[in-house]
């Protein structure tokens, strides 16, 4: 029976991937995917508001995204993303209608047009050195007016216009061997001051005329001792900073020319303290900031060149460079926590005795702190002075703040996941009242009848309108419970901030989100970071009362080296249950196929130092893992090196501390690559939950091959050494690519291939017994992508009727890596036109419908390509069976057919990665793309043969039924009638 | 036809040979400047461009090395792009863009060729136009009578009324004798007809 049903899917199968591209109609846009558009962490920030226009505020972020927002409601009007090595380090507003941006440490400079984000012009400055990049826009309130623009960067000083972006003239100080630390331009008198030092003490200050570059006066000064941090300009001809004691403050002033400086020690100012000082970088008239003892301490420079202390404030969180609100006057805001709360205070810079603002705000505690605050004035309706300011926290997210309420926030932090994972969501509870059902059956029918007009082209605009709206609200897709087709499902995902989201599946929208203690900064974890995000625990058989929950690998910072951090959360609430800060460190998780009773899943964490611990600490997780013992491999990859290791479990480590769930390892084989020759660029194995439905395929010829199918293949593509770099730095002659498939259990070498006049970069994916891998064919410029199967053929045998009829088969010898079977493999290669990021396989439940390629091009756009088309069996004219099993004519490069990019239209902008999860539907595949921008979508590879779609018209079906049952009742009337005729006759 | 062939083919070869130099070296001894321009003809309209689109478009050297963008006229540049061979793909959503091999003359500086990768066309002058344009979403084939009587639903009406109309019609031509015989048969079998399975109203 089971046969019949599986011959049967096979054909139905067969019959629907007749239809090779997976499409979309237009007005499906929306039913099941979603996409949302981020930003990123805010770096910089500028206000529009002056027009009487849209309000706008534009920003930078550090995802290399500049980007017009509406400062109303928060959305994005315009948005353009960087390459991902052009980071943004300046951001103004020129002319009053163009955005300039510098990047690249200050060797791009780009101009925006304002309302529409398009590029208006682009200047490429060139320097000779790297050094701090500033981007100075001097305010001249004059537009008609040519508008410098001044860039420090590379070593140079250019003055662009900001017209055309024409370099009008450059200075270049690389030679003198200073350290350019501020420029200040006086507008009164036209000067440009470009101060800095050359070693740590001596002080030097250029004059230049701004209209031609000229180079007024030069002076020089040895400061008394070596200076500390930041040189902060407090006016256009004074600057601070701190001595190298970082106990005195000194005060440089270039009064006519001359450099006067004076110290102060900071214990004059501040009584009874001791502490180190730190000058906060920001942008004020007269007074600067500094953090001492973790107090914010406000300092006022008088014209007299005096320093009076200010104010001190606690819990200084983030202070705001000045606006100017009239004539003279400038105001700042700081901001200060208290436990869920913050205080935003907004002063005025030369009157401090009054507060201009001051306002307190409740923030959900886990946005975290604030990290960065900008502000903006607007003058009210009774003439005073208002106040917005928008607020980066520590979680990446965006807020307005407008008269004490957060107008509206934004979840920037989506824009930088590191790492996915699933859940299942809690199963309905029994109990649907009656009532609701007929009260939805009448509207349940008008929305059928509504859809069958729009299939039938007859609606009109009105009801196609409804017809969209209906399908999109469909609150059936956002609920709350698990679904019979395994389509709601909560993507739980890291980001880079620490903090954890859970996005429903229907809909995308934020479920629970938890900043995790344990990834934020703390004294004993200065700069942490999360790494990979697992499932912990996922009730099927039993503990079926417990919540599933995930856990979250972190380091405490960029170094191997630093001591690991885990976090247990409740999948369904985002409560965080659990939080270590480990002794050892992390180099590698490895989730073992063994939960224990109450299915937590056992996960082995491998330190630096060759050691495994296991994890949940439980005597039962002991048992297990003594049972499976023996069966426990992994390998580790030393790139730098050129070495691939396996080990496996030894004994239980022999430190001082007795620790019983730390193990150590025995190496069991290596596999060194020649340095002079080869070198690893990549490497792939199989995702561990993949189904694999069989391991026979058959031939035309009625012949059957075995898939070469282990869990344990890993694919390693290494490339020559001189062609490790990008394209264009190698030649066809010095470069090749070589691959391997090898056996991590024993380190045998089932494979090699080399690729000559080729490089990478390599994507690869693994998936049953096959792996496609792209990478550039330097000879013939363009991007190629391969197939390698690999097959059994030790199991080749086995076609044979008898043999199987009289048991001589050896079907159901066990597999194992150690019995070391005889494999063949098949391989062929296509020209594929795009770069990509990211290749990933559609997995589906049982793994019976056909597999497509999800590929990332370079537009970051997602192609489903089917894996029919990387068929190593594909010949030039293939034969009638073969054409009937499916194979495609060979052509040399593999075709992108618009219709299957599954993004249509959209981009998923800075795409990263893309992630499938198998749907409880057989056909179906849910796809998750990430970048700045996230996507949602399912796809069924074979189109969904197991349910009927969306479109299907049940009012159609109904109307049939109806009209059938109606045409019953006339033909019984009619032959009534007849028969009484009959009668009568 | 041969001869036709190899001519063309010296042609195509000539142009790659020849190329104008449609970039020039910036002077740094660095690297070179690669100028080009992107041209999106737009359907109907003399306009080259479809407004609000052109902003939207990346230009990208060497798999994402580099990424630029487009001036309001469509051009753009990258500076200081070392000697050898490159890569420029143009990405654009709604069109079709082959990439761009281009070499970088060390021997001559400033010279610079490019050619289609797709097609292997040499460029002479460095003017990218989209192969074709995408279609990303299947066009909803217009409402016909044939889509209806095409569809399982269809078929089931149109047979039933194929059977009550064409039917009596096809009994009609039939001999009176044998339909009485027949009739006659059915009665003494005693065919299940609906009007026993309806509840009768008198």
């Amino acid at each position: 029976m089971a046969m019949a049903i599986r011959a049967f899917l096979m054909f139905v199968l067969f019959l629907f991937s007749t239809q090779f591209c997976f499409s979309l109609y237009e007005d499906q846009v929306g039913l099941m995917d979603w996409h949302q558009q981020y930003l990123g962490k805010v770096k910089h920030a500028v206000f529009h508001t002056q027009k009487t226009g849209r309000k706008r505020v534009l920003v930078s972020t550090e995802e290399n995204v500049v980007a017009s927002l509406d400062l109303r409601h928060g959305e994005i009007f315009w948005r353009q993303i960087l390459g991902t090595n052009d980071i943004v380090d300046g951001l103004d507003i020129a002319l009053g209608k163009y955005v300039i941006t510098l990047s690249s440490d200050g060797s791009m400079l780009r101009a925006w047009n304002l309302p529409d984000g398009q590029m208006v012009w682009e200047s490429s400055l060139q320097g000779s050195k790297l050094s701090k990049s500033i981007l100075n826009v001097p305010k001249n309130l004059k537009a008609d007016k040519d508008d410098l623009i001044l860039v420090f960067g590379q070593g140079c000083l250019h003055a662009v216009s900001s017209i055309d972006g024409e370099v009008l003239w450059k200075k270049d100080f690389s030679g003198q061997s200073i350290e350019v630390q501020q420029i200040t331009h006086s507008p009164h008198n036209d000067l440009i001051y470009v101060a800095g030092y050359v070693g740590s003490s001596k002080f030097y200050v250029y004059q230049i005329n701004a209209k031609n570059g000229e180079l007024l006066k030069d002076n020089t000064a040895a400061l008394p001792s070596g200076t500390y941090g930041e040189l902060l300009s407090v006016s256009s001809d004074m600057f601070v900073t701190l001595d190298d004691t970082r106990s005195k403050i000194l005060l440089i002033n270039l009064k006519n020319g001359e450099i006067n400086y004076n110290d102060n020690h900071i214990s004059d100012l501040i009584k009874d303290t001791s502490g180190q000082g730190v000058i906060l970088p920001s942008r004020l008239p007269g007074i600067f900031a500094l953090n001492l003892d973790s107090l914010g301490i406000l300092i006022k420079v008088t014209n007299e060149g005096g320093l009076v202390l200010v104010e001190k404030i606690n819990n200084a969180a983030a202070l705001s460079d000045a606006v100017s609100i009239s004539d003279g006057q400038h105001a700042f805001a700081f901001v200060q926590h208290e436990e869920n709360k913050i205080h935003l205070t907004v002063k005025d810079v030369h009157n401090w005795n009054s507060d201009l603002l001051k306002e307190r705000i409740v923030i959900d505690h886990q946005r975290g702190n604030v990290e960065k605050i900008f502000i903006n004035n607007y003058v009210r309706t009774d003439r005073s002075n208002g106040f917005r300011a928008l607020i980066a926290m520590e979680d990446h997210s965006l807020l307005l703040v407008q008269q004490g309420e957060i107008v509206w926030s934004r979840e920037d932090g989506l824009a930088s996941v590191v790492d996915v994972t699933t859940s299942d969501l809690p199963v309905e509870k029994e109990g649907v009242s009656v009532a609701k059902v007929e009260q939805n059956l009448f509207e349940w029918l008008k929305g059928h009848i509504l859809k069958l007009k729009g299939t039938l082209m007859i609606a009109s605009p009105g009801d196609v309108a409804a017809i969209q709206a209906m399908r999109l609200r469909s609150s059936e897709k956002s609920k709350m419970t698990r679904d019979h087709n395994g389509f709601r499902k909560l993507l739980i995902v890291l980001t880079r901030a620490g903090k954890v989201f859970a996005l429903h599946t229907g809909d995308g929208r934020i479920v629970w989100s938890v900043l995790l203690r344990t990834l934020r900064k703390s004294e004993a974890c200065e700069r942490p970071i999360g790494l990979n995000i697992y499932q912990w625990q996922d009730p099927h058989h039993h503990a079926l009362d417990e919540n599933p929950s995930v856990f979250v690998v972190g380091r405490c910072g960029p170094s191997l080296a630093a001591p690991a951090v885990l976090s247990f959360i409740d999948a369904y609430t985002g409560r965080e249950l659990n939080s270590l800060s480990l002794a050892h460190t992390v180099a590698q998780v490895m989730p073992l196929p063994y939960t224990d009773s109450t299915e937590q899943r056992l996960h082995l964490i491998i330190d630096v130092n060759q050691q495994a611990y296991l994890y949940p600490k439980t005597p039962e997780a002991i048992h297990i893992l003594q049972h499976e013992f023996a069966n426990v491999y992994w390998y580790s990859v030393d790139a730098d090196n050129g070495i691939i290791r396996g080990h496996a479990l030894n004994s239980r480590c022999n430190g001082e501390v007795v620790d019983e769930y730390c193990f150590d390892l025995r190496d069991l084989w290596s596999i060194v690559f020649p340095s002079e020759s080869e070198r690893i660029l990549a490497t792939m194995t199989r995702k561990s939950n993949e189904v694999v439905h069989t391991q026979a395929k058959v031939m035309t010829n009625q012949d059957v091959m075995y898939k070469y199918i282990s869990k344990n293949l890993l694919f390693v593509a290494n490339v020559a050494p001189k062609a490790i770099g990008e394209i264009g730095t190698a030649t066809p002659e010095e470069s090749w690519l070589v691959i391997y498939i090898i056996d991590t259990v024993t380190g045998r070498i089932l494979h090699r291939m080399t690729h000559h006049g080729c490089q990478g970069p390599v994507q690869a994916v693994f998936s049953e017994n096959w792996v496609v891998y792209h990478y550039f064919n330097l000879r013939a410029h363009r991007y190629e992508m391969s197939v390698v199967e690999v097959y059994d053929q030790s199991r080749a045998d086995n076609k044979d009727v008898w043999k199987l009829v009289l048991g001589k088969h050896n079907l159901t010898s066990p597999f194992s890596s150690y019995s070391r079977p005889e494999v063949i493999t098949k391989s062929q290669s296509y020209y594929f036109t795009h770069s990509v990021k990211a290749i990933e396989v559609t997995s589906t439940a049982k793994g019976i419908t056909s597999k497509q390629l999800l590929i990332g091009t370079i537009g970051d756009q997602v192609l489903a390509l089917d894996k029919r088309f990387l068929d190593p069996r594909r010949t030039l004219n293939p034969s009638q069976a073969e054409k009937e099993e499916g194979i495609i004519p060979l052509t040399d490069s593999l075709p992108i057919i618009a219709q299957s990019y599954i993004t249509h239209s959209l981009k998923v902008e800075g795409l990263r990665g893309i992630v499938t999860v198998p749907a409880k539907l057989e056909s179906t595949s849910l796809v998750f793309a990430y970048g700045v921008d996230l996507f949602f979508t399912r796809i069924a590879p074979s189109r969904t043969y197991d349910s009927l779609t969306e479109d299907f018209s049940y009012a159609l079906l109904l109307i049939t039924i109806v009209a059938l049952v109606a045409a019953i009742f006339v033909t019984w009337v009619l032959s009534e009638r007849k028969d009484l005729q009959e009668k009568w006759r | 036809m041969r001869s036709k062939l190899i001519l063309l083919l010296f042609v195509q070869l000539c142009f790659a040979l020849f190329a104008l130099s449609f970039a020039h070296s910036s002077g740094s001894t660095e690297g070179y400047t690669i100028n080009g321009r992107v041209k999106i003809p737009s359907v109907g309209t003399k306009e080259f461009f479809l407004p609000g689109k052109i902003s939207n478009v990346k230009v990208i050297l060497n798999g994402g090395q580099r990424v630029t963008f487009l001036r309001p006229d469509g051009y753009f540049s990258f500076h200081n792009v070392p000697a050898g061979t490159h890569l420029i793909e143009v990405a654009a959503i709604g069109y079709f863009f082959s990439p761009v091999r281009v070499d970088v003359s060390a021997r001559n500086p400033g010279k610079i060729q490019a050619a289609l990768t797709e097609n292997r066309r040499g460029l002479n002058e460095f003017v990218l136009e989209p192969l074709r344009e995408e279609q990303y979403y299947e066009i909803r084939e217009p409402f016909s009578i044939m889509s209806i009587v095409k569809s399982p639903m269809g078929l089931m009406v149109g047979f039933m009324l194929i059977v009550v109309f064409l039917m009596p019609k096809l009994m009609e031509n039939m001999d009176p004798e044998e339909m009485r015989r027949a009739q006659e048969e059915m009665r003494n079998q005693g065919v299940p007809s609906l009007a026993n399975l309806l509840p009768r109203s008198s």
